[in-house]
């Protein structure tokens, strides 16, 4: 107990004298054709970026990038987001993310995170989890676990952080 | 394991680095922010004697599993650690997992594509036939290594990885050292010209060798222990072609009953896939090859290597828990097809949205073997036809299912499966105790979700299991309404109706409610839950039955 204190004395401390920021950390990938890719190169130009967590295991992940797959053009029209779908599928799976991804027909950035890497340096518990980053490259939003209709409140999100407004 | 005094050290250090300006990369790190995340997790239950469902008394009542990581960085340095506390451990849960400390922490920093980590690192060799050190926190699986790794990108598409470590045993460590070292090329950036090239190749290769002293009284063990492993992708247009075939020494162990017969697999998969379609089709070869860096070991307890099972991932209640397979590390020949596909929107087939349709198969049999009776000399034990399935099937497989959505408020899912599991392997202990052959089964599920207003919903799924064996027929029904994006509420009925022995017809009903804001999520349950197998890759845990109260509490940040 006495360590947990202490830790939790010296988080909160750092955040005080540090303030909050958060880049996305650099962390090797492999995009969905197999080639290596770091996440550092997450970018869109000054524009946001959806990181989302997600496994083909994973029914609500399915069913909430299958949501956004319908109004994703909308989304890229209005407001130039871009989404990156970070599949967790371990070596079972990982073969079977491409297949699954091109016969569902996404349109989305998928990259291959098979030891889970890049989900522990962002904390991510359990998928879904999803990340908004504004148009400086800092996550300025987290979201975990998807319920129906949850890509409403996010799309508001990103229409401000489109138009550079900071959000509460 | 770290002390408090140990952890202050972790931001000193950070701090440290603002004042030395000698070097570039402490120089670059100067200018970046620091920045501390990670995040919490607690799972507790609240325990209920339940004989009907032989759910046993907990002495304690209450039993709890928590952990917090937090990790600092700070441009290219980045430390962390991980506290972890059983109080005690959840009922499934090795008890050995008791009391708190600090297994995990780490140092690392990233300097023109040198990449050094200190301390305790994950990490995994190609598809992990060989290596792979991962957590499945679930599962109370940790096999993180704790020592150095070196990875090395020399640019030109070639990387370098080595790595010299002691694996995690709970809150100790294991007795043998990993010793590994891995390559990979990859042919298009490092050959001039290819580029451009439609043929897209990588190449990797990896040797591993772990020492564990030889302390057996009667036989002469080998007390190093190598593998190797060589593996490719390709791809062109279309099509994908990706495999791995490792072979390893001779590792007498527990798993094995110390025959000094060398080990091999192979792994092998191709895909085709375009807008609208997805084909894969894998197999697979396992020989003996359990790796662990403590030939006594057993369970998932100290795995050098990951060999997961070469079926679906399930996950509808009634067919990812009762029956599910894991990888026969002794020795096993599997076949997997996997195919998706989408139906045109707008057409009288595929329904005004279009329709998503996935069709799998999965087949796995014990190798095509023959005893050798050699104990006291050369101790072979057998000898195995490459890539031959032999007469014995351990587990098959194949599932349909369609997904459509309806209208602006209805969406439908439905999936059907029919499979075997041979008992005689997996061994499952259902409420009827241990049935010795192989179990058949039909389960059928309808998903219904039906969207009330744009951020209500309530989902409803109904599943059925048949079988003639074991347990007997089963039925699920969920009802889950969720107001978007902060509250759910959802209830879950089991009913082992069909059961012969009469006395286990038992229903288990469990309800929960949760509140969920950014990355917070806090849930309630209460009711029972049915024994059964909770698994996560090719891994499972048993989960003994319960009857209680359930607080679940996790947090990013």
């Amino acid at each position: 107990m006495k360590n947990l204190i202490l830790v939790t004395t010296l988080i909160l401390s750092t955040l005080v004298a540090f303030g909050q920021t958060r880049t996305i950390p650099s962390v090797d990938l492999v995009d969905i054709d197999g080639n290596s890719f770091n996440s550092s190169e997450i970018l869109n130009e000054g524009k946001p970026i959806l990181i989302n967590f997600w496994a083909t295991w994973c029914s609500p992940c399915k069913r909430e990038l299958n949501n956004i797959a319908e109004v994703y053009d909308d989304w890229i029209e209005e407001t130039g987001v871009v989404v990156y779908a970070i599949s967790i599928d371990d070596a079972r799976n990982a073969p079977k993310v491409k297949p699954y991804v091109d016969g569902v027909a996404w349109d989305y950035k998928v990259l291959l995170d098979v030891n889970s890497d890049f989900r522990r340096q962002l904390g991510v518990v359990n998928v879904p989890h999803s990340f908004l980053v504004d148009n400086n490259g800092k996550i300025v939003h987290q979201h975990t676990s998807y319920q129906e209709g949850d890509e409403i409140e996010l799309y508001e999100k990103i229409k401000k952080l489109a138009n550079g407004e900071v959000l509460d | 394991m770290l002390k408090p005094k140990q952890l202050l050290l972790i931001p000193s250090i950070l701090f440290l680095t603002n004042a030395l300006h000698s070097q570039n990369v402490f120089q670059e790190a100067a200018k970046d922010p620091l920045e501390i995340h990670g995040n919490f997790n607690l799972n507790s239950q609240y325990y209920l004697t339940d004989s009907v469902i032989a759910a046993p008394t907990v002495a304690e009542k209450f039993l709890m599993n928590g952990y917090a990581n937090v990790i600092a960085t700070k441009g290219a340095f980045s430390a962390g650690a991980r506290y972890e506390s059983y109080e005690n451990a959840l009922l499934g849960f090795d008890p050995r997992y008791k009391g708190s400390g600090f297994p995990y922490r780490y140092f690392s920093f990233e300097n023109k594509g040198l990449n050094v980590t200190v301390g305790n690192f994950y990490e995994q060799f190609g598809t992990g036939m060989l290596l792979r050190s991962y957590e499945e926190r679930d599962l109370g699986l940790d096999n993180a290594m704790d020592g150095i790794r070196v990875k090395y990108d020399l640019g030109n598409g070639i990387r370098v990885k080595g790595l010299v470590g002691r694996q995690r045993y709970f809150f100790a460590k294991g007795d043998g050292i990993v010793r590994a070292i891995d390559g990979e090329v990859n042919l298009n950036e490092a050959i001039e010209g290819w580029k451009d090239n439609k043929l897209k190749l990588l190449v990797g290769a990896n040797f591993i060798s772990k020492f564990q002293e030889d302390n057996n009284p009667d036989l002469v063990l080998p007390e190093n222990v190598g593998a190797y492993s060589g593996r490719i992708t390709a791809r062109y247009a279309n099509f994908s072609l990706t495999g791995e075939y490792a072979f390893k020494e001779n590792d007498p162990s527990a798993d094995n009953r110390n025959i000094y017969k060398p080990g091999q697999g192979l792994f092998v998969s191709a895909s085709y896939s375009k807008k609208g379609f997805g084909i894969n089709l894998s197999a697979k070869h396992i020989d003996n090859m359990s790796f662990r860096s403590d030939r006594t070991e057993g369970f998932n307890n100290l795995t050098i290597n990951y060999l997961p099972a070469l079926t679906k991932q399930h996950t509808y209640n009634l067919a990812a828990t009762l029956y599910p397979y894991a990888t026969q590390p002794t020795g096993e020949v599997a076949f997997q097809g996997d195919i998706v596909f989408r139906l045109k929107k707008k057409t009288w087939y595929g329904g005004k949205y279009g329709t998503r349709i996935l069709i799998n198969s999965s087949l796995a049999f014990g190798l095509d073997s023959t005893g050798i009776n050699d104990q006291k000399t050369t101790r072979q034990g057998y000898s195995a036809k490459f890539f031959s399935p032999g007469q014995q099937a351990y587990f098959q497989d194949i599932n349909v299912s369609v997904e459509r959505k309806l209208n602006k408020t209805f969406k439908v899912k439905a999936m059907y499966m029919n499979m075997m599991v041979n008992n005689l392997i997996t061994r499952y202990a259902g409420l009827n105790g241990s049935f010795n052959g192989k179990i058949y089964a039909d389960i059928a599920v309808l998903d219904v979700l039906y969207k009330i207003r744009p951020k209500h919903a309530l989902r409803a799924e109904f599943q059925a299991l048949w079988s003639d064996q074991d347990m007997g027929d089963w039925g699920t029904v969920v009802l889950e309404y969720t107001y978007s994006p902060h509250w759910f509420i959802a209830i879950i009925d089991q009913y082992n109706y069909g059961n012969s022995v009469e006395k286990n017809q038992i229903h288990y009903p469990y309800g929960t409610f949760g509140y969920i804001n950014g990355g917070n999520r806090v849930s309630l349950g209460f009711g029972r839950q049915k024994a059964g197998l909770f698994c996560v890759g090719g891994v499972c845990r048993v989960v003994p039955a319960s009857n209680g109260l359930t607080i679940t509490v996790t947090s990013s940040f």
